[in-house]
């Protein structure tokens, strides 16, 4: 996609996209951690499905108060702590993931905190949503009415940021199974069941105009420039360690012992 | 004794009266703000410590000899929100002025600590590890982080006195 032409003159800084489809999302979270903490640029990337399902734990999740491990283990679904804060999803291909990297000054309206910066976010998802559907953000969740279709996360580093979105494009009430019911749900969720508090985003929009009308949203304050992933150059940066991690079976036996 | 000790003794004071005012008025804001379907700001006078140092990340560091106490602001814990992890370093590991050490997550978001100083950490907060919200209820006593051993006590003059402090957080809040 071509640099846009008047955003680029208005002076916006330049954002870099990366598009992607099935990428396994452990590596997309390794990607994005290391993009935050070794690159200076301001970055977009969109995976467009995960490649199989899988639970994404917030970085200080009790996987004994969060997980139901006796059907995980049952069926071999990974378990991944991830490097930013917030809650638990079970992700699969039906998962559409946007994930924002930006330096402080780039949105020097948006102060380096939590709720500035997901204020932020709200307001452009609401363009994105425009005319389309009962859009809000709702404590710290996307909705649409009082229905969770989006969960979100950040990790905020001295001189820049991450906000990255989980949207549920459609999901499987079978992998509902998976998950427990947290001790800490936002209040507007009051005490109704996964059923009843998320929905489905297909119900409102085709998938590629969800991915079109978010790029074009961004396009209103950065200069978004599409690159490939081969393209992103590591090669300056030397062997870092992530804070992404994969659980080992032997931690999921062990929560499932304390389960049983 | 005297004015530094008078001091402190205010600090505690004003750390016990926040905590039952934050309480008290969060409960109330979320209330609010639940029926409203908005999000709450809290937007509190910060509270600045006179004697401290303070990094432009929203560290303070009080030193005492060749030794340094390391916490996060009040206007950092007001703006990040309810903490509910920390994330410690070793005692022994080597910190460097302006580079993260640990973190902290509040609702959704870890945020890095970074250290004012340089040095060695010779003992970490561990009760931040069953009580992470001393640092939102006492976050210039104890809610403090770690302490080190300086390696350069010239690095002190880089950060801001109270004062300066005071005066960056009203201009980066009225962005």
């Amino acid at each position: 996609m071509a640099v846009m032409g008047k955003a680029k003159e208005a002076g916006l800084p330049l954002m870099k996209l990366v598009k992607l489809r099935g990428m396994p999302i452990l590596q997309q979270l390794h990607l994005e951690e290391r993009l935050l903490r070794t690159s200076s640029d301001n970055w977009c990337l969109i995976n467009d499905g995960t490649n199989s399902p899988a639970i994404v734990m917030g970085l200080s999740g009790k996987l004994s108060e969060l997980v139901e491990a006796k059907p995980v283990l049952r069926d071999c679904i990974p378990i991944i702590r991830r490097f930013t804060g917030g809650g638990t999803v079970v992700v699969d291909h039906d998962t559409i993931f946007v994930t924002l990297i930006c330096n402080k000054d780039a949105v020097p309206n948006v102060q380096p905190f939590p709720r500035s910066i997901m204020s932020w976010s709200g307001l452009l998802y609401s363009e994105v949503f425009e005319g389309l559907a009962d859009f809000h953000l709702r404590e710290n969740d996307y909705v649409f009415g009082d229905r969770k279709f989006g969960g979100n996360a950040q990790s905020i580093t001295k001189n820049r940021w991450i906000h990255h979105t989980s949207f549920l494009w459609n999901y499987e009430v079978k992998n509902m199974c998976y998950l427990k019911l947290p001790a800490k749900a936002p209040q507007y969720r009051l005490t109704r069941s996964h059923m009843d508090f998320i929905c489905r985003m297909k119900e409102y929009l085709p998938r590629s105009e969800f991915i079109e009308r978010t790029i074009k949203a961004l396009g209103s304050q950065f200069s978004v420039k599409s690159i490939s992933l081969e393209s992103i150059d590591f090669s300056s940066v030397s062997e870092y360690v992530h804070t992404t991690k994969l659980l080992t079976e032997q931690e999921i036996q062990e929560t499932c012992t304390i389960q049983t | 004794m005297g004015v530094e000790s008078d001091e402190w003794k205010s600090v505690e004071r004003e750390e016990e009266k926040r905590g039952e005012m934050m309480a008290c008025r969060q409960l109330w804001a979320s209330r609010a703000a639940s029926y409203l379907r908005i999000s709450v700001f809290h937007r509190s006078f910060s509270h600045v410590v006179k004697d401290l140092k303070y990094a432009d990340s929203h560290e303070w560091v009080k030193v005492e000899g060749n030794s340094a106490t390391v916490g996060i602001t009040d206007h950092a814990q007001d703006h990040l929100g309810d903490v509910v992890y920390v994330e410690l370093p070793e005692v022994g590991a080597t910190v460097t002025q302006g580079d993260s050490f640990g973190a902290v997550e509040s609702v959704k978001a870890t945020s890095d600590i970074n250290s004012p100083v340089s040095g060695k950490v010779i003992e970490v907060n561990e009760e931040l590890n069953s009580s992470p919200a001393l640092v939102n209820s006492s976050p210039y006593k104890d809610g403090w982080i770690i302490k080190v051993d300086l390696s350069d006590s010239g690095e002190l003059n880089n950060l801001m006195d109270s004062e300066k402090y005071s005066k960056f957080c009203e201009e980066e809040d009225s962005h």
